[in-house]
């Protein structure tokens, strides 16, 4: 991908993590990140350092194996989202069964990015698989739980965003300052309860 | 310690960004223009990690409460210290008391001002970069604002950049095919390479947003999300490519029809609105031989100077648009430097 990075492709983000933690103990020079992705490992270097297709040609076998048992994270949530009526309608089902089938599942965290801790949580119901808001989100705020594309997720920040919103917790999912600066980390589960 | 008179149109702090932390959903941030960034750097001094103040649109404002010494590079502004004209890409020292007027950038966008012993603040995951996506690292710039500079090794002699890069309101940006060439009609591939792009005025850190014919899809399913890299050029549903510029999210989920060269990206973050772009493909290895002949020149152009022939070389930068000037003379090596106005 392009002159600086390699892009590859994989059955699963299981796969994009065994691939990771194998090339992060060979320690090739120059680089600088490796993005797992829900299909991919992104492999980012400096092109004057890093030789792409020396790496390229010896990447070592990878076999899907389950993801390093992480830890269990449960959070309470409000379900008052703003998209939960609409939401509820489009799936042709109540809001009590939406927010039902939601609590119901133990997601796994598959991989992180849009924005500093951002989860995508696999593990959805197949009944709540649902496309993006037509309609975008100036914002989005922080602590929000939502759900789009198969996925579900809680948003650390307040940010522009096109999940449907389905309630809010007050987890703190991202801290600059901690040696582990995410909550939440690939292989980890969570589980969303109603808020009492 | 430095006050903030004005802060122009968008000011931030920025270095090198954050490396090797995509994996956990943070931006590289960093400066737009890295090469603009590095010769600042290096024109006072510094080693190229140094945060230096990246300046949008319009410039800076700064009154200086101590003695500096200062550069800066990038889009072209008229600065003045005090009122007199001062000129870009060599060292200037700035005495305690006086006020730097940076001006609006008149060609190129963003323009950078580097400091000896850089702008300090608190690194947030080992950067000063602000993170105008995710909010990390320090605030932008606003008046009544105090910068402080690191310490500085002392130096006496200080530097030039000898034939500075000028930017323009059109580039031609070199580009490496793929990944995702089979998400899009062949009218599309033809496009990228023969169509002329507007620059949108949309764009931001995150990324250049362009105007032009809609670049159509095959698929229009959603890519799964996977990591991004600065130069990509993603297209959405609508058609309208977005480059990619350091402050990207870690991943996105748009197919990327080529990308950018990384020799070419300083030229990429200098585009101004109303910009024209186009593309050309290149190889792999031509890509990173451009890459490894910028960083040559970089080292090449960079020039060490003492007072007088930094002094020459500011009043030959000056001379054309000030005619009180009338004549100077310095020595650079074998040559004799002589202008008369």
């Amino acid at each position: 991908m392009g002159d600086g990075a390699l892009l590859v492709e994989l059955d699963g983000p299981d796969l994009a993590h065994a691939l990771r933690r194998a090339l992060l103990r060979e320690d090739l020079a120059g680089v600088k990140e490796l993005i797992p992705g829900q299909a991919s490992l992104l492999i980012v270097a400096d092109p004057l350092v890093a030789d792409l297709d020396a790496i390229a040609a010896h990447l070592p076998a990878v076999k899907a194996e389950p993801m390093l048992a992480g830890r269990l994270h449960e959070f309470d949530v409000v379900y008052e989202g703003e998209d939960l009526p609409s939401l509820a309608k489009e799936l042709g089902m109540g809001v009590s069964e939406l927010v039902r089938r939601h609590t119901q599942a133990v997601y796994e965290v598959a991989f992180l990015g849009f924005v500093p801790g951002f989860g995508y949580l696999t593990g959805l119901d197949p009944a709540l698989r649902v496309a993006r808001r037509s309609k975008p989100r100036i914002r989005v705020p922080a602590g929000s739980v939502a759900l789009a594309d198969g996925y579900t997720g809680l948003y650390p920040q307040a940010t522009p965003g096109g999940w449907h919103i389905l309630g809010r917790c007050d987890a703190q999912l991202f801290d600059a300052t901690l040696a582990q600066p995410a909550l939440l980390a690939p292989g980890d589960r969570v589980r969303f309860k109603v808020a009492t | 310690m430095i006050e903030v008179l004005e802060a122009g149109t968008l000011t931030t702090l920025q270095d090198l960004g954050r490396s090797g932390l995509g994996h956990l959903g943070v931006s590289p941030a960093g400066a737009a223009d890295a090469v603009s960034l590095r010769i600042a750097n290096r024109l006072v001094g510094n080693p190229d990690t140094c945060a230096a103040l990246e300046m949008t649109a319009a410039g800076v404002s700064l009154r200086f409460d101590v003695d500096e010494r200062i550069a800066i590079t990038g889009g072209a502004l008229a600065a003045q210290l005090d009122g007199e004209p001062v000129p870009m890409y060599q060292t200037l020292t700035v005495k305690a008391g006086r006020v730097l007027d940076c001006g609006r950038i008149e060609s190129g966008w963003r323009s950078y001002l580097a400091i000896a012993g850089g702008f300090d603040a608190t690194p947030v995951l080992s950067s000063r970069s602000t993170d105008t996506l995710s909010g990390l690292g320090p605030e932008p710039l606003s008046a009544g604002a105090r910068l402080i500079a690191g310490t500085s090794a002392v130096f006496t002699e200080g530097f030039y950049l000898r034939s500075p890069p000028r930017y323009g309101t059109s580039a031609r940006l070199r580009v490496v095919a793929g990944p995702h060439q089979e998400w899009f009609t062949s009218a599309a591939l033809l496009s990228l390479r023969e169509s002329i792009f507007k620059v949108s005025p949309q764009s931001d850190r995150t990324g250049v947003r362009l105007e032009s014919t809609p670049l159509q899809r095959i698929r229009n399913d959603e890519l799964p999300s996977m990591g991004m890299v600065t130069g990509a050029v993603q297209v959405p549903h609508s058609g309208q490519a977005i480059v990619l510029l350091g402050n990207h999210g870690a991943t996105g989920g748009y197919p990327v029809i080529a990308n950018v060269i990384a020799a070419d990206l300083h030229l990429l973050a200098q585009l101004a609105p109303g910009s024209e772009l186009r593309f050309a493909d290149v190889s792999r290895a031509e890509a990173v031989d451009a890459l490894r002949e910028q960083e040559s020149r970089l080292q090449r152009d960079m020039v060490s100077a003492d007072a007088s022939l930094l002094a020459a070389r500011a009043l030959m930068t000056l001379a054309g648009g000030h005619a009180s000037l009338k004549q100077a003379a310095v020595r650079d090596g074998n040559r004799r430097i002589r202008i008369r106005k």
